[in-house]
């Protein structure tokens, strides 16, 4: 059932694309119709070997992903091996734990963070991509979107360090503005923010360009023909077109900002409290004696918000796509 | 009507305007950062010494093969499975999708405690049995397996996606009945006929799995290995200047890598039309 609808706009798009050459128009549809004929009694004798194609995917995600899965779900519900008792009983302690004190600062502080900075390149994103989008100079356009494509995946190390070169307290625009006086340092909540906009504002606006190059020009003539302000327009007829990919968007750098650890651990260390570096700080030993599991189970607090998030994400996704068809 | 052009001609180059400072004065800064001598004048002193720098090489290399092995694995993997879910078996779609996008909900940081968690059952639980060996085999700092297996998950997503959208442009089913309808043999069906229909789909592929893997540094940082990304933060504490040197062109690096795969790709394509 679940893959039944989704062959239908494959082939509508194929049909459109092929449009303009009358020849090419039918084959599609037609071949559509026709397979579904012949495919059942084809289907059992090719089946078992396309799951043998699949095989090593399926082996592999099973020990590469599952084991993972399964050391984080048992390490985080039992003691650790160096806690008194040898390790290996049930408990619920790592959770309770890493729910509390610095712990519980710091995701609530990476949620913050998190929000905030989505929330602005959601905001800057937009206004951006529709300017990118809308230009008479394709030149520019592609400039633009290459340049976001490098951007949007420039997180890291690399990225703290030019931040640290431009506003960290030695850095060029720090020492020539004199911004230190003014209260400004870059290691800290809203400095790291600053820093992370710099590959969130991209994403968005590779994210959510499809979707403005799917708002049809007809709707905005419709509307001006009935006497629609450029306001109205885009308060009735866009931004509702645009809102589950907006949604989507959004949710997408949430979970990018929230997950992002090189960049942090590189430029503040842990003078910002936040959950990838209780983690990180964790892992590599930074934990009261009988703690060892902590870290597995702050790995899990992890997974569960970014699973809500991504529960979200989903169904917002598929409806955006309806759109872009 | 004039006005309002004007109006949103303004407002365009408003917004372009803010955010071309935003993103072109990091650059310039640092650019500026990474030849100021302190004394008004210029140097390329970290330009010049960052070859002989110790460990740049070596960490580079290891970074270019970890990203060379890991798109390899990676399509090995993942284009028969999906091929078969076109072609053989509907049912394993599902299947499959949901598989790539499993790693998405997991963050980086989460899957390494996981992979740590279960490298330490070695040490703790499996110490005399063969699983041990393989433990340590995969953990060689000189070539660390562990790392490609994680590399691997983190790009199934975008692999997947890049490589199912190519799909969606190309009717696999028909092109495979009509090479089978000539004679040709599956092999020959897939390797002769469908793939180089994915073309592009799969260098897209191979492009977001390289840029990943070069900028990678969580797993790599807190499992103690030392590729590129991780050599750049050990040598920023002692040397500034090169280490923001070295992420210029990191960043000009991969921005060349994708001009020259994306163009690679138009070029092919042009030359066969």
């Amino acid at each position: 059932m679940t893959t039944a609808p989704t062959p239908v706009p494959a082939n509508a798009s194929a049909a459109q694309r092929g449009g303009g050459v009358p020849g090419s128009v039918s084959p599609a549809p037609a071949s559509a119709r026709t397979a579904k004929a012949p495919r059942p009694g084809r289907r059992r004798a090719g089946g078992s070997r396309a799951w043998l194609a699949a095989l090593p995917l399926l082996l592999f995600f099973v020990i590469g992903f599952g084991l993972p899965a399964v050391a984080i779900a048992i390490g985080a519900f039992t003691t650790s091996t160096d806690a008194p008792d040898g390790g290996g009983t049930f408990t619920t302690d790592n959770l309770t734990n890493s729910l509390q004190g610095a712990y519980w600062t710091a995701l609530w502080g990476s949620v913050k963070l998190s929000l905030l900075t989505a929330l602005i390149a959601t905001v800057v994103g937009l206004p951006l991509a529709q300017a990118v989008a809308t230009s008479r100079f394709r030149m520019f356009r592609e400039a633009v979107m290459s340049a976001s494509g490098v951007l949007a995946n420039f997180g890291g190390v690399p990225l703290a360090f030019m931040f640290v070169a431009t506003l960290g307290n030695a850095g060029e625009v720090t020492t020539s503005l004199g911004l230190t006086k003014h209260g400004w340092s870059l290691y800290t909540f809203s400095g790291l923010s600053v820093v992370y906009l710099y590959f969130l504002v991209p994403l968005m606006v590779i994210t959510i360009t499809p979707a403005l190059e799917g708002l049809k020009t007809q709707w905005r003539e419709a509307a001006a023909n009935n006497g629609a302000t450029s306001v109205q327009y885009w308060r009735h007829v866009a931004l509702p077109v645009l809102l589950p990919s907006l949604l989507g968007g959004f949710v997408l750098l949430f979970g990018a900002s929230f997950a992002a650890y090189a960049t942090a651990e590189a430029m503040v260390g842990s003078s910002v409290p936040l959950i990838s570096m209780q983690i990180g700080d964790a892992l590599s030993g930074n934990v009261l004696v009988g703690q060892g599991n902590l870290a597995l189970a702050l790995g899990l607090d992890m997974i569960v918000v970014a699973c809500l998030v991504m529960a979200l994400y989903l169904p917002l996704q598929r409806r955006s796509a309806k759109w872009l068809a | 009507m004039a006005r309002l052009i004007n109006r949103i001609r303004f407002g365009r180059g408003l917004v372009l305007l803010v955010c071309g400072i935003y993103f072109a004065v990091p650059m310039a800064a640092s650019l500026w950062f990474s030849i100021d001598d302190n004394k008004g004048g210029t140097t390329f002193r970290a330009y010049t010494e960052l070859l002989n720098a110790p460990g740049f090489s070596d960490s580079l290399v290891l970074s270019l093969e970890l990203a060379a092995v890991t798109v390899a694995v990676l399509l090995l993997l993942l284009v028969p499975a999906v091929l078969a879910a076109r072609l053989g078996a509907p049912k394993l779609r599902p299947v499959i999708e949901v598989m790539c996008s499993m790693p998405l909900v997991v963050p980086v940081v989460a899957l390494t405690t996981g992979i740590i968690g279960v490298l330490r059952w070695g040490p703790d639980y499996l110490q005399d049995t063969p699983f041990f060996q393989t433990i340590v085999a995969i953990q060689d700092p000189d070539f660390p397996i562990v790392l490609v297996i994680a590399y691997v998950l983190m790009a199934l997503p975008f692999a997947y996606r890049a490589i199912d959208s190519g799909l969606r442009g190309v009717d696999v089913v028909t092109l495979v009945e009509a090479a089978r309808n000539c004679g040709a043999g599956w092999l020959r069906a897939v390797f002769t006929v469908v793939l180089p229909n994915l073309r592009s789909a799969l260098l897209n592929a191979a492009v977001l799995t390289v840029a990943l893997v070069l900028g990678e540094f969580t797993t790599a940082s807190i499992l103690g290995f030392a590729p590129f990304s991780v050599w750049i933060n050990t040598n920023g504490k002692s040397d500034g200047q090169m280490s923001v040197a070295v992420s210029m062109l990191s960043l000009l690096i991969v921005w060349l890598v994708l001009l020259l795969m994306s163009a690679a790709g138009r070029g092919r394509r042009t030359a066969r039309s």
